[in-house]
């Protein structure tokens, strides 16, 4: 089911189907999930889950060198009906949706000191989106958010990071039963940044989350969206975009725990790649239990190297514990972008730098098409355009 | 009245010890209307002399002159010929992953024409120029050339010259590896584009098949880089029979 072709020198596209009594994606961590940092080991980049990674790029996140002082600006604009708190560490409604899984995001769950809850009431439908825009102020800063959904509500969340600064935060979504979340994380940082964050989704009965996960910027980006289910019939849409450039590291680690019955997910990442040391990396785990009959599920993840000089690591991973499924399937792809591919175009009268971004626009068409709110959906068309730009110049 | 001149060009390619001359002074002229086919054996250089002409990055002109119309065009780049209407249906099309049919197809005629057709009269011209080459609809929403049959890939580089109109065609292979349908579809749609009277038409080709269904007005035999004999179609006729033994020999003693 893993295909991959002309793959670019020193990436890898592996894949894996495994039935398997015991699950290894829980025991293959380095540590069980936990709120507190000491119960993880300080990384030394051999673990499973720290291979890829550049750990010394991290500006201590990862080893307790890192101490917050510096800040980030928060802004949060939401509509009315919409409940927006600061509260303290000991408040009941943190932590819910998952525990942190690795040294960072308990690093960050330990160290905030407020966190943000955004309540949308139960069957509160909103017409306008909640924004929240953090903005980085230099320096080190650690946080935590919730969204949580009452039942049957409705909302769309947009969070938006540039600026610059070393940010290791989690994200919690809670769903009631019946509620529709959409959420647009986008990592828009400057080039200096480092960003660690665990996006945790906790999907009620019959619920649907969808999040769609845009990184362009920072040095190193690092993120582990991950969905669990309370109950039977609930749905989760993962999909996300990257443009990895020059130097910078991107990695998302998926994780989808089918624990409940009949429930759907389907994950389609797409990342395109330009520049020397460009590295991008792509997890996507999921796992279906021996409770979770009835799932339905598929992953994607393909990559579109520009240039010489450029990293991909992908790596699906499908666990199954019962048979009685709908459906369970994955697939990854990594192409590059050849010098056939563009005499082809140019032969047809198209400009180079057209041609170019002709085949990168076709390759995002159906992420950006997800997203669906005109103003961002232009943005991100823009700023395709602008990291093509600079490959040029 | 658009003229393609090629005067004694000369043409190699970056081999393990060196760079190796594959053409070796061709000299040949095609004016709008007139259809040229060039025969030869594997080898000769004919699919080099349909890449050198599109402007292709592998080869490297060491003497000679291509104009047309007088315009150099081998000082063109490879998208500035093709605006200048110098058309190339590949033997072996690209894949082009993430671009669908219909976008490639629109974007390619806002680059020749110089701005984009009205999007009424191109969803019906594109239609009809399908229907006419047997191309599903569904053809249009796919990404190009991906998971095309070879059928499909010669039907699709044929559907651009309907829509692109150039002033010169070359056609490289594109008879091979097609059934007998096939090749009387293809065939049917350049003979359209040919009867418009404003397209030269340069038809590179391995074997007589295809000369059955696109009659030629000058054939040319290709051996060893240049064009070694030149005749009305009666030549494509003695090829059928006879072979290129009597010119892959000649080449040697030569």
């Amino acid at each position: 089911m893993a295909e991959a072709q002309n793959i670019p020198a020193g990436s890898t596209t592996a894949g894996s189907i495994a039935v398997a009594a015991e699950s290894t994606v829980a025991t293959r961590m380095s540590a069980p999930p936990s709120f507190d940092v000491a119960d993880f080991p300080v990384p030394h980049g051999r673990e499973e889950e720290w291979r890829f990674t550049p750990l010394e790029r991290l500006r201590g996140l990862h080893d307790g060198t890192a101490e917050a002082g510096g800040g980030v600006k928060v802004d949060v604009s939401a509509p009315d009906g919409v409940t927006v708190e600061t509260v303290g560490r000991d408040d009941a409604r943190l932590g819910r949706a998952g525990k942190p899984v690795d040294r960072v995001a308990a690093q960050a769950y330990s160290a905030f000191e407020k966190a943000a809850v955004v309540t949308v009431p139960k069957e509160t439908v909103l017409t306008e989106p909640i924004r929240v825009n953090i903005q980085g102020q230099g320096g080190v800063s650690f946080g935590h958010t919730v969204f949580e959904l009452g039942a049957f509500a409705e909302a769309v969340v947009v969070i938006d990071h540039t600026g610059d600064g070393v940010r290791a935060a989690g994200v919690e979504y809670v769903l009631g039963d019946g509620a529709k979340l959409t959420v647009v994380s986008v990592q828009d940082w400057a080039d200096t940044a480092v960003h660690c964050s665990q996006h945790n989704a906790l999907v009620g009965r019959d619920a649907t989350f969808k999040s769609v996960v845009v990184t362009f910027g920072g040095d190193v980006v690092r993120l582990h969206p991950r969905v669990n289910y309370a109950g039977p019939g609930g749905e989760a849409e993962l999909y996300g975009l990257y443009f990895t450039d020059d130097g910078q590291h991107q990695e998302h680690r998926l994780f989808v725990d089918h624990e409940a019955s009949n429930c759907r997910s389907n994950v389609v990442y797409k990342g395109a790649l330009q520049g020397q040391d460009a590295h991008a990396v792509w997890i996507g785990d999921v796992l279906i239990r021996a409770s979770a009959t009835g799932t339905d599920t598929y992953e994607l993840n393909r990559n579109l190297v520009l240039t010489d000089g450029a990293r991909v690591d992908s790596v699906p991973n499908l666990e199954i514990e019962t048979g009685e499924i709908v459906g369970a399937g994955h697939a990854s792809a990594t192409g590059r972008f050849e010098d056939e591919q563009l005499f082809y175009l140019m032969a047809r009268g198209i400009p180079e730098q057209d041609a170019r971004r002709l085949v990168v626009r076709g390759f995002f068409a159906e992420l950006v098409q997800q997203i669906g709110l005109p103003d961002l959906r232009d943005r991100l068309i823009a700023r395709i355009d602008e990291e093509l730009e600079e490959s040029v110049a | 009245m658009a003229t393609l001149e090629i005067h004694d060009l000369h043409v190699s390619v970056e081999a393990e010890n060196g760079p190796r001359e594959i053409l070796r002074g061709v000299d040949l002229t095609v004016k709008q209307g007139e259809t040229h086919a060039i025969m030869g054996p594997n080898g000769s250089g004919k699919s080099t002399l349909a890449y050198s002409l599109a402007g292709h990055p592998k080869y490297t002109i060491t003497g000679g002159t291509v104009t047309l119309d007088g315009e150099d065009v081998l000082e063109m780049s490879v998208d500035e010929r093709a605006r200048a209407g110098v058309f190339l249906a590949m033997q072996y099309p690209v894949e082009v992953p993430g671009v669908s049919v219909s976008n490639f197809l629109r974007t390619a005629a806002t680059a020749i024409r110089g701005e984009a057709p009205k999007l009424r009269t191109w969803v019906k011209e594109v239609k009809e120029a399908m229907e006419r080459l047997n191309i599903d609809p569904a053809f249009a929403e796919r990404n190009v050339n991906e998971g095309f049959s070879g059928g499909e890939k010669k039907r699709h580089e044929i559907l651009q010259l309907e829509l692109l109109r150039p002033k010169m065609a070359i056609l490289d292979e594109t008879d091979s590896g097609l059934d007998v349908d096939a090749l009387r579809i293809v065939s049917e749609g350049v003979n359209r584009v040919r009867e418009s009277g404003e397209v030269g038409t340069l038809l590179i080709t391995h074997y007589t098949r295809i000369l059955r269904y696109i009659k030629p007005d000058h054939v040319h035999v290709f051996a060893a880089g240049r064009i070694a004999e030149s005749g009305g179609p009666e030549l494509a006729d003695k090829l059928e029979e006879e072979g290129y033994e009597a010119y892959v020999k000649g080449d040697r003693t030569a």
